[in-house]
């Protein structure tokens, strides 16, 4: 019969989980590129204080607007301001602040979805505030928490993190429900395990290839949110660069010096492109209904 | 595309009368992917299928039956596996080199296949008599809706079906299995094909659904001269249906020939050993004698699933279990035997406490198991233990096997040293090699995994057994082999075991007794001799009248052809 000649994908686990990721990369030219951008971009935002000598805060009025040079080898901006080392820094902090976001709204997700899909009481309650939650526009409930919080790092990881937990909790929550009545599930229940030994054991690795995953997409939107707080005027304060409010200072200017909006809205479109090209060649190697057809 | 159907017609009565083979496979090889433990999934097969004639391929899993027929359907999955040389001659016509169009205009029009599971071969959002038609609409454009119409409903009569004017308006969810699979019949009958393929029509199904179809399938060749190409790993239906009988092995045909030549003289070994590995009703095991406490009773358990809703008069409750009582003694093994829906799953999960009844007790060794809470529900899954139906689900694909069998002794806080004496005694015991516990699952068979299964449950060293369709999901060679094991645990352990299975055969091969399941009632409970020999209830006797190839042997047979109207219930 063909169903014992063919692999049966989801079945078969996969018993060293690094070396066939080390081995996806590098065949799937799509994980490769966007593995080596987003690298790329990460190494260029931490090595900024060697890249650049100028302080990204530092004014210097005789050189406003000013196309790139060999001092200023992105020009500056309306304060004379470096722009490498601004969009540098402001990368550095989009990419910092999406890795805590994802970070903190993957481990709460997660937490809440084990909780929901293992606990048939609170189930109800605590879905109900997650879809609570999702009826509010992410923005919208960004822009009330750091008004009201103030912009610092705290408030804008939380403001970006809370939207996106819901999302996370939900996939959790169905993988558990569908794992869990499992016969593998059932059988270690018999022979006496406590549940919640169950839970982190035979339920809770399931979860992970879709989180991870979505974590990436968790990532990108961060970056963009960041973007637009900062866009919006209600980012971090002025003095902390960030590709937002780097592109909202340089707008009035846009006719006499184009390169203030230019330049990071080229670094924001490739770390976000980077990050999502990464999450779909991800999703396409771990979902297993997707994976035997890039096996074939 | 499609020939208009006069000619299709004309053409079927000259090869009839020519009594040129329907079939003609001629050196058949299909090649597996590289990497395999062989290098063909099909080598080299002939074989042929007349007009009005049955031809079966017999063979376990992996023998390269099933491949066959997608080769001749023209199904075989790309990239995968490859057609490397030989014919298939359709009516004379080679299929191996035709374009998806003409193959398109082939499948159900010249041939066409019926599959082991009609729950998913059916569409279940169509009704079933617009799945019917739709063949018409493929293959025969020319006819009108009011012709189909009436196509339809003559070939849902055919079939045997109740009531086909209400039945065509019937969605799959609504009709049983074997209903389904016969409303695939009528839509493989419905442009009157030459050949049709029917790959395990009957595993999915009961025992008594499965003699009807057998009958219809018998019936049908009769009335419209199609021969029948019929993949099954059961010799029983074989001998039931085949007049040709061809057993293949590895992808290669071990033996060929009659019915009867192959079923009562084999020549070659591997048929010979599939024909004595079938589970006979041999009662090996003869009753024992009632101890003072048994030591797991029910008595009057009940179960009642309910659905939710605000109003009461919307709540639909189905009883699953009702009014069960049974006594296990101590060392006994019982046989739970049912079709499916008869409860004796939700009966087995209820007594590994996987389900709560909603009334009854059960009492282990006199004691309420309802006591067992909290520290006491685990000591209770130590005393008990569950073998699953699939072996392939049943364990965590992520885990060395190891790690599964230490699991239930290391959550009692057994020492490492005693769990790993006592799991390579087991793997001993169910002649496994001790290197199974540092691999993973999915590197074993499906025979080995049910025996690394039986070992698991056998690491809590429990009093009681419960094997839900342990061995229904294996070949018959390996499946004597897990009821030989299961006898030779009996013996040596001591442990009593509760064996659910849909078939009677493999009840009365291993259990001290047996009851037999209806709806939720245990409607006979009995020594296995007794309930096989001398069945007390109507329902055990189209039981066993039902079971295959056993039809010649027992008076029994005719009461299974009343059953076809005690299906028209299930629309109701």
């Amino acid at each position: 019969m063909p169903s014992s000649s063919l692999p049966s994908p989801s079945l078969a686990a996969p018993p060293s989980r690094f070396r066939l990721a080390a081995n996806a990369v590098l065949k799937d030219p799509v994980m490769l590129g966007s593995v080596l951008l987003l690298l790329l971009l990460v190494a260029i935002t931490v090595s900024a204080p060697l890249l650049t000598q100028h302080d990204p805060g530092a004014l210097t009025p005789r050189a406003r607007l000013k196309p790139s040079s060999e001092l200023y080898w992105l020009g500056t901006d309306s304060l004379g301001r470096d722009l490498l080392s601004r969009v540098l820094y402001g990368g550095r902090l989009s990419i910092t602040l999406a890795a805590l976001v994802s970070a903190i709204s993957v481990a709460a997700g997660l937490l809440i979805g084990l909780a929901a899909g293992d606990v048939r009481r609170l189930d109800a309650p605590v879905m109900r505030l997650m879809d609570g939650i999702m009826a509010i526009p992410g923005l919208l409930l960004a822009v009330a928490m750091v008004a009201l919080g103030g912009a610092n790092i705290v408030t804008m990881v939380a403001a970006i993190s809370v939207p996106e937990i819901p999302r996370i909790a939900r996939l959790v929550r169905s993988v558990v429900l569908s794992v869990r009545e499992e016969p593998y599930v059932e059988a270690s229940i018999g022979s006496g395990t406590p549940a919640l030994k169950v839970l982190w054991r035979h339920i809770m690795p399931s979860t992970i290839n879709p989180l991870v995953v979505q974590a990436t997409f968790v990532c990108a939107a961060a970056i963009l949110t960041e973007a637009v707080l900062g866009f919006l005027g209600l980012g971090f304060p002025p003095e902390i660069p960030s590709l937002g409010s780097i592109i909202a200072e340089g707008r009035p200017f846009f006719q006499r010096a184009p390169w203030i909006v230019l330049y990071p809205g080229v670094f924001l479109a490739l770390l976000i492109l980077a990050v999502n090209m990464f999450g779909d060649a991800l999703r396409d190697r771990l979902d297993p209904r997707l994976s035997r057809q890039s096996k074939g | 595309m499609s020939k208009p159907r006069s000619q299709t017609v004309m053409a079927k009565g000259q090869e009839g009368a020519s009594a040129a083979p329907i079939l003609d496979i001629r050196n058949l090889k299909v090649r597996l992917p590289g990497g395999g433990d062989r290098r063909y999934a099909v080598d080299d097969i002939s074989l042929t299928v007349h007009a009005r004639e049955i031809v079966c391929i017999v063979g376990e899993s992996g023998s390269g039956k099933s491949v066959t027929s997608s080769a001749v359907m023209g199904l075989l999955p790309k990239g995968i596996l490859t057609l490397e040389s030989g014919q298939i001659l359709v009516g004379g016509r080679d299929i191996t080199d035709a374009g998806l169009e003409e193959l398109q205009a082939l499948r159900g029009n010249r041939m066409a296949m019926i599959f082991q599971e009609p729950m998913t071969a059916l569409n279940p959002l169509m009704r079933v008599g617009d799945q019917i038609a739709e063949v018409f609409e493929f293959h025969a454009k020319k006819m009108d809706r009011d012709a189909i119409a009436y196509r339809v409903l003559a070939l849902l009569a055919d079939v045997r079906l109740p009531s086909p004017e209400t039945l065509r308006n019937a969605y799959p969810h609504q009709l049983s299995g074997g209903q389904r699979q016969r409303v695939m019949i009528a839509m493989a009958l419905a442009m009157e094909p030459g050949l049709i393929i029917a790959d395990e029509p009957t595993t999915a199904l009961d025992v008594t659904s499965q003699a009807q179809v057998l009958r219809l399938l018998n019936e049908l060749r009769g009335r419209h001269d199609n021969g029948v190409l019929f993949i099954t790993h059961d010799f029983d239906v074989v001998a039931e249906i085949a007049d040709r009988v061809v057993v293949m092995q590895s992808g290669r045909i071990v033996e060929q020939g009659t019915a009867a030549e192959v079923l009562n003289h084999p020549c070659h070994p591997y048929t010979q050993r599939l024909l004595a590995a079938r589970p006979r009703g041999d009662f090996r095991a003869a009753a024992l004698p009632p101890a003072k406490v048994p030591v797991l009773e029910v008595q009057n358990l009940a179960l009642r699933f309910e659905t939710k809703s605000v109003f009461k008069s919307k709540r639909r409750s189905v009883d699953a279990l009702s009014g069960v009582s049974l006594k296990l003694e101590r060392g006994e093994t019982l046989g739970i035997v049912g079709e499916s829906g008869s409860g004796k799953t939700t009966l087995g999960r209820c007594l590994a406490r996987f389900a709560a009844p909603t009334s009854g007790k059960i009492l282990l060794e006199g004691e309420p198991i309802s006591a067992f809470q909290g520290g006491d529900a685990r000591g209770y899954c130590k005393r008990v233990q569950m073998v699953f139906q699939d072996p392939f689900r049943s364990f965590n694909p992520r885990r060395t096997v190891g790690h599964t069998l230490a699991e239930g002794p290391m959550n009692f806080g057994a020492d490492k040293r005693h769990v790993n004496a006592r799991m390579l005694e087991l793997l001993d015991l169910v002649s496994m090699d001790p290197s199974a516990l540092n691999r993973f699952p999915h590197e074993f068979s499906g025979g080995q995994r049910q025996r690394l299964s039986i070992a698991r449950a056998l690491m809590m060293e429990p009093e009681i057994l419960i094997a839900d369709e342990a061995v229904s999901a294996l070949d018959v060679s390996i499946q004597a082999q897990i009821l030989d094991l299961f006898e030779s645990i009996r013996e040596h352990l001591g442990v009593s075991m509760i064996l659910i299975t849909h078939d009677l055969r493999v009840a009365a091969r291993l259990c001290h007794r047996i009851a037999v399941m209806q709806r939720g009632k245990v409607v006979e409970i009995g020594t296995a001799r007794d309930v096989f020999l001398r069945p007390s209830t109507d329902y055990t006797r189209e039981l066993i009248a039902s079971i295959p190839g056993e039809a010649a042997a027992g008076p029994a047979s005719v009461m299974a052809i009343h059953s076809y109207g005690a299906e028209a219930q299930v629309l109701a």
